[in-house]
């Protein structure tokens, strides 16, 4: 057996323990659902009115205020993975099951990629929710096919992105509170210091400098061309190459960490 | 199976956490087959040790072959000959006991029919059948313990380390740890394991290491090491006080209890000096009721040899 199909073998594993995993605490996926549901109800209907004042004749609980909001919404939830999967690795890393790994003969990377691709699914899958409820809620996209396969193909390499990101802080981080909080700077920080739910424009023009270029942004600005047919300009390629970078930042981070010697 | 092959061998292994020196130059050497025990208090640095053997940790210096295989250089063979139960448990639990074990089967490729063949057998084995599909969270600290060490079983390891096996374990679930390395031991597999408990390495370890500070303070078997100090001694029995006192005056030093008619006779417990003891007493025609050799306890020969070591440090 060649050592590349036992690292595919050792990661399905793992993947595949992570939804047993899931299965049994049915209130992580639930959770991960909820947060941006609520997030939603919350701009939407309870700050929608006066920040559609902001967009070009924004009538109250309008469309096009959602059809701007939920690009960014997704966006969050895709974000929010990080704090699911920061957990879920801290917990691995608490519960002293690490150890065991790391003296067995597997391939070293198989945890951290099993916790990636499970957090990748399982945010696809709240995502669907998400749009779901948007569409209840009035959401009126345009997008035809190849935008929705594109925006899924999109959301899929970010939400890699945003899971090698946490994969390094659940492994890190002595508690469970420490995962938590580090990996809030992914999931929360980030998604609100972008164009994720109101229009850079209206910002300080000191921020709007980090706002438009942080890859959130470039994220969130693709998604919304590709439902809702805004403008994409270049931000595809800002959301593509950063996602990129930062997946392959956040793995090479994850095998130090996985390998790191313990200290105290 | 090729015997008194040497299964571990360490040489001058070193660590240190920051500016502490943990292990200071450990040597030993422990035969296939057979059980090494490292004996010694919290903090001596048996965690440690194992965590390098086992190639969890890294050390500063020292070489060491586990399986014929070099530590620094072949971390996979060394993996891939060992299983490993941590001083604290190791197990998944969200996960069942049965899935505990079959994520053990999967990350050894052991194939499904194997996979699940195994999983039984560990399962028998372990005394969990019961408790297979129950999640290992609600397990207590001895099935938790057993599952541990039933999945540090799945890659048929030939050497498995064990950091305290039954620390924190009542009687019952400790008598049930010992039967299972024993067994262990039975199919030729060599055992590491570390203790607190005198009367554990005196009950497994054809060898024991006491380790005091991170060095070995002494190394033997526990003949040898109970040798090493004095306090040994044989107790008779008689059957009336007229015996008793002939005795008593027989042998110079000895301690009498008239109310429980015994003698207590110092020895270092060698067979020779037994045999003068019972030449004597024949000699003189003095039955003897009841004899027992009380050789010092691994307690004794404990704070004997570390408090020693410390004495030495406070002398300089
Ligand atoms: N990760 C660590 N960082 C700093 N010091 C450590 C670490 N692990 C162990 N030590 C220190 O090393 C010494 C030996 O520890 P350990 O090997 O756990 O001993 P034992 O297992 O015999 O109780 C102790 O003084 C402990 O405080
Ligand atoms: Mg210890």
């Amino acid at each position: 057996m060649s050592s590349l199909y036992l690292s595919f073998s050792d990661s399905a594993t793992m993947l595949q323990r992570n939804f047993q995993r899931a299965l049994r605490n049915p209130f992580v996926i639930f959770s991960s659902i909820l947060t941006p549901a609520l997030m939603l109800v919350l701009f939407f209907y309870v700050l929608g009115g006066s920040i559609a004042g902001g967009l070009n004749g924004g009538e109250k609980g309008g469309t096009e205020y959602l059809n701007y909001l939920l690009p960014g919404i997704i966006v969050l939830t895709a974000a929010l993975g990080a704090e699911v999967t920061a957990l879920n690795v801290n917990y691995d890393r608490t519960e002293n099951i690490i150890n065991r790994f790391r003296t067995m003969p597997i391939s070293r990377g198989a945890l951290s990629t099993g916790h990636a691709l499970a957090n990748v699914i399982q945010t696809l899958i709240s995502i669907v929710c998400i749009v779901g409820i948007g569409l209840l809620m009035g959401f009126r996209p345009n997008a035809g096919l190849v935008e929705w396969l594109a925006a899924f193909g999109l959301l899929a390499l970010f939400s890699l992105a945003i899971a090698w990101l946490a994969v390094p802080l659940g492994l890190i981080a002595r508690t469970p509170g420490g995962a938590n909080s580090l990996s809030l700077i992914i999931g929360f920080l980030l998604p609100f210091f972008s164009s994720a739910f109101v229009k850079p424009d209206t910002m300080p023009d000191w921020l709007q400098v980090f706002v438009k270029y942080q890859p959130f942004t470039a994220v969130t600005e693709t998604l919304r061309g590709l439902l809702t047919g805004t403008a994409i300009g270049d931000n595809w390629i800002y959301a593509i190459s950063g996602s990129v970078v930062l997946a392959i930042l956040g793995y090479i981070f994850a095998r130090w960490a996985y390998n790191r010697q313990p200290s105290r | 199976m090729a015997t008194n092959q040497t299964a571990i061998a360490v040489r001058n292994l070193r660590k240190s956490y920051g500016s502490q020196l943990v292990l200071d130059g450990i040597d030993l050497d422990v035969p296939e087959g057979s059980v090494y025990a490292l004996l010694g208090p919290n903090g001596s640095g048996k965690t440690t040790t194992v965590q390098i053997l086992s190639t969890y940790l890294a050390m500063d210096g020292g070489e060491v072959r586990i399986a014929g295989h070099d530590l620094v250089k072949e971390p996979a063979a060394v993996r891939a000959a060992i299983g490993v139960t941590g001083q604290f448990s190791a197990v998944d639990s969200l996960l069942t006991g049965e899935e505990n074990l079959r994520l053990m089967t999967k990350l050894y490729h052991l194939g499904p029919q194997e996979g699940r063949r195994k999983t039984a057998e560990l399962l028998e084995r372990f005394d969990l059948v019961d408790a297979a599909k129950k999640l290992a969270a609600t397990y207590s600290g001895g099935m938790k313990r057993r599952l541990d060490l039933a999945m540090s079983l799945v890659g048929t390891p030939r050497i498995i380390f064990l950091d305290e096996p039954t620390t924190g374990l009542d009687p019952r679930s400790r008598k049930t740890m010992w039967e299972i390395i024993r067994e262990l031991l039975g199919e030729g597999v060599t055992i590491f394991l570390t203790t607190q408990y005198l009367d554990e390495a005196d009950e497994l370890a054809d060898k024991i290491g006491v380790l005091d500070q991170g060095k070995l303070v002494a190394e033997g078997t526990v003949t040898e090491l109970k040798r090493r100090i004095p306090g040994g001694h044989v107790r008779l029995q008689f059957a009336d006080s007229g015996l008793l006192s002939s005795a008593a005056l027989t042998f110079q030093g000895s301690i009498r209890d008239e109310e429980a008619l015994t003698l207590t006779v110092p020895s270092d417990g060698s067979v020779r000096s037994l045999r003068t003891l019972l030449d004597r007493l024949d000699n003189e025609a003095i039955a003897v009721e009841n004899l027992t050799v009380q050789m010092p306890n691994l307690d004794d020969v404990f704070f004997a040899l570390t408090g020693t070591s410390k004495n030495l440090k406070g002398g300089e």
